[in-house]
């Protein structure tokens, strides 16, 4: 059985500062991370592989410096990473990205075996937009599984799944069968620590490293700016609001002064709101305070 | 990703010539899905054809509203509430298939509409349903989508200028899809505000077949398990939200958040890093990665105020911020600040309100 991941390596956005003059993203020195979403994703792989026996490839689409995401998740137990990698990717929005990792997938699946899953986070923290596994799912034709809470069924035998999907209003169970994408959810697993064999069997491995012709691409129209339909015409950074927040006389003061103090402003700048307070209280606590709803 | 946030100056790209290439040009009309799953209309989708009404009206074109379900019944309530919400006309796709949300029969009965009747723009919220969906017709239909908008705009030209945060929020742009149809968007729930229901307002519908059999569709729904059966968070419509940040400094002290919320009758959430350090559940994560909300009064209690949480809440009416740090970030979109310790206001704020509430009741 084979399981591809797809994971992307990103700025670590806590560490992120702006340039206030130019608007631009200063990079430097941000140090990058895998983005977190992907690593319950590459967790869920290694535990079915572990039951299961086969292997897993993680793959990424970035600059070279994208190896080094890789190889960290070699050092959790992945078996195999690939790293796709042209100046004709760059600039690519969600649509040139499902493009290429698609095209790269199908050449793994000829290269090393079809996988039956292919994995990937829910979203990634830059661009936040969770469509870029929909995407490979639909191209590649995979069964679409977003939003995985859990994997409660899985038969490589016979080629079904089942699993339980976080839905709108409630929990999905869906069954279907293989191949499939799957976007796993976050807290849905906890990351292993790696261990000692595989940190040394990552620092050694060969990364397999392609650029568009390798992955099969011919069209480069398809790719990077030109083949993105999306055109980002404005940055700016969020505006500051002017008016400076109130503050409640603190120095000085008792806990329940302040709580006092603080009431009163409350109920002095949303007059309305201790109306919809006393109303619900009228209902919680006790029978005698029903008449007053 | 649509993360590289270079604004592009033009040029030898295909997207960025301003001729719409001619078998798009007849692309027409503002189109919002309402999600509508087990007889419930999603409010994102109301949201939704507030913000699609000033597009259209903008664009002098029709407000047009796609509604999928199992059966006629099912979906009644959901047209009527359509057209009360703003929109001129319902298109329905009604076939017992799409009795509950999945991927493949959606996808095509959302492509197989806009193929026939050909919008311009097209929105779903961005909701897990829509986030499925949105994906799957924009690579099916090869043409652009631009994630988690906070604002829609129509420019000169008469595009749709769609602004959304990146990298967590640090920064914002404004993204075109100038060269393809439609122009797709989704829009988070409480980012828009509710527009107006008008009563008894009604339209035009016009239904289209699905053409697709329970036997082509490899996915099956064996079980839905409703939320309200398992007491998830219902953050994003909640009135009052209290919320906790590591400046609770402990586990344990979170409780104290959930017994101010308790007495309030509020939902309760936190910041990022309490889900890391597995305080609270995800469910329960307000901020860019979490969730949107827009209470009527937001209580942040140890909360620094990063820019990705501040994105998740500053629709809220009034802000309420309890730090120690008189510097710290949320007092620069705080409206209401208790510079002290919240490990200790929280209990006292818990106690004044409880007693208040009470008093008045007995009184009123």
């Amino acid at each position: 059985m084979h399981i591809v991941v797809c994971v992307k390596q990103v700025p670590d956005s806590a560490q992120i500062r702006v340039h206030p003059v130019t608007n631009t993203i200063m990079r430097q020195g941000v140090p990058t991370i895998i983005n977190p979403y992907d690593l319950f994703a590459l967790e869920e792989a290694l535990r079915l592989r572990d039951r299961f026996g086969g292997e897993v490839t993680v793959l990424t689409m970035g600059p070279p410096m994208a190896e080094d995401s890789l190889r960290k998740a070699m050092t959790f137990g992945a078996d195999r990473a690939v790293l796709l990698t042209d100046r004709f990717f760059a600039g690519s929005d969600t649509l040139a990205t499902s493009f290429a990792l698609a095209m790269a997938l199908k050449k793994i699946g000829e290269e090393f075996g079809e996988p039956s899953i292919v994995f990937t986070g829910k979203q990634t923290i830059d661009g936040d937009t969770a469509q870029v596994g929909p995407g490979i799912a639909k191209r590649l034709k995979l069964n679409q599984l977003t939003y995985v809470v859990k994997i409660s069924d899985f038969d490589p035998e016979n080629g079904g799944i089942t699993v339980e999907r976080r839905a709108e209003g409630g929990v999905q169970i869906l069954s279907t069968k293989l191949p499939v994408l799957i976007t796993m959810l976050e807290g849905s697993n906890e990351m292993r620590r790696g261990s000692l064999d595989d940190a040394l069997r990552a620092a050694k491995a060969e990364v397999v490293k392609w650029n568009a012709a390798d992955a099969g691409i011919e069209d480069l129209t398809k790719c990077g700016l030109r083949g993105s339909p999306t055109i980002v015409k404005k940055v700016f950074a969020p505006e500051a609001r002017s008016e400076k927040a109130q503050a409640i006389e603190t120095k000085d003061q008792s806990m329940e002064a302040i709580a006092h103090s603080f009431m009163a402003a409350l109920f002095q700048r949303q007059p309305e709101l201790e109306g919809e307070l006393l109303r619900f209280a009228a209902t919680q606590y006790g029978q005698e305070g029903l008449g007053h709803g | 990703m649509a993360d590289a946030p270079k604004p592009n100056a033009g040029g030898s790209r295909a997207g960025t010539k301003k001729e719409l290439p001619d078998h798009f040009k007849d692309y027409k009309h503002v189109w919002v899905a309402i999600e509508c799953e087990h007889g419930v209309v999603h409010p994102v989708s109301f949201e939704l054809l507030g913000e699609g009404r000033k597009l259209a009206d903008k664009r002098g074109v029709e407000l047009a509203g796609v509604v999928m379900g199992g059966s006629d019944e099912a979906i009644a309530e959901a047209i009527a509430a359509t057209f009360e919400y703003g929109a001129d006309v319902v298109y329905t796709v009604v076939d017992p298939v799409l009795a509950h949300y999945r991927n493949e029969p959606y996808t095509k009965a959302m492509t197989d509409l806009v193929n026939t009747y050909k919008p311009e723009i097209l929105l779903l919220g961005a909701t897990n349903l829509g986030r499925d969906l949105a994906g799957s017709v924009a690579t099916t239909l090869l043409t652009g989508l631009t994630a988690d908008c906070t604002e829609l705009a129509i420019d000169d030209e008469g595009s749709l200028a769609a602004t959304r945060p990146t990298f967590g929020g640090s920064l914002m742009c404004t993204i075109f899809t100038l060269n393809y149809r439609p122009q797709m968007a989704t829009v988070r729930p409480r980012v828009m505000s509710m527009p107006e229901r008008q009563e008894g307002k009604s339209g035009r519908v016009v239904s289209h077949p699905l053409d697709m059999g329970e036997e082509d569709v490899i996915t099956k729904v064996l079980q839905f398990v409703a939320d309200r059966e398992t007491a998830t968070a219902q953050l994003p419509y909640a009135d009052i939200v209290v919320a906790g940040g590591l400046g609770l400094r402990s586990a344990e002290n979170f409780q104290l958040v959930k017994n101010l919320a308790e007495v309030l009758g509020a939902e309760y959430g936190g910041s990022r890093p309490l889900v890391q350090k597995g305080w609270i559940t995800a469910d329960r994560q307000i901020g860019q990665t979490g969730k949107t909300i827009r209470p009527k009064l937001y209580i942040a209690a140890g909360i620094s105020g990063a820019i990705q949480h501040r994105v998740g809440v500053e629709g809220s009416d009034l802000i309420v911020a309890i730090n120690t740090d008189p510097n710290a970030q949320i007092m620069d979109f705080a409206h209401l600040a208790i510079v002290a310790d919240a490990v200790q206001v929280l209990p006292a704020l818990t106690e004044a309100f409880r007693k208040h509430l009470s008093v008045n009741r007995m009184a009123g």
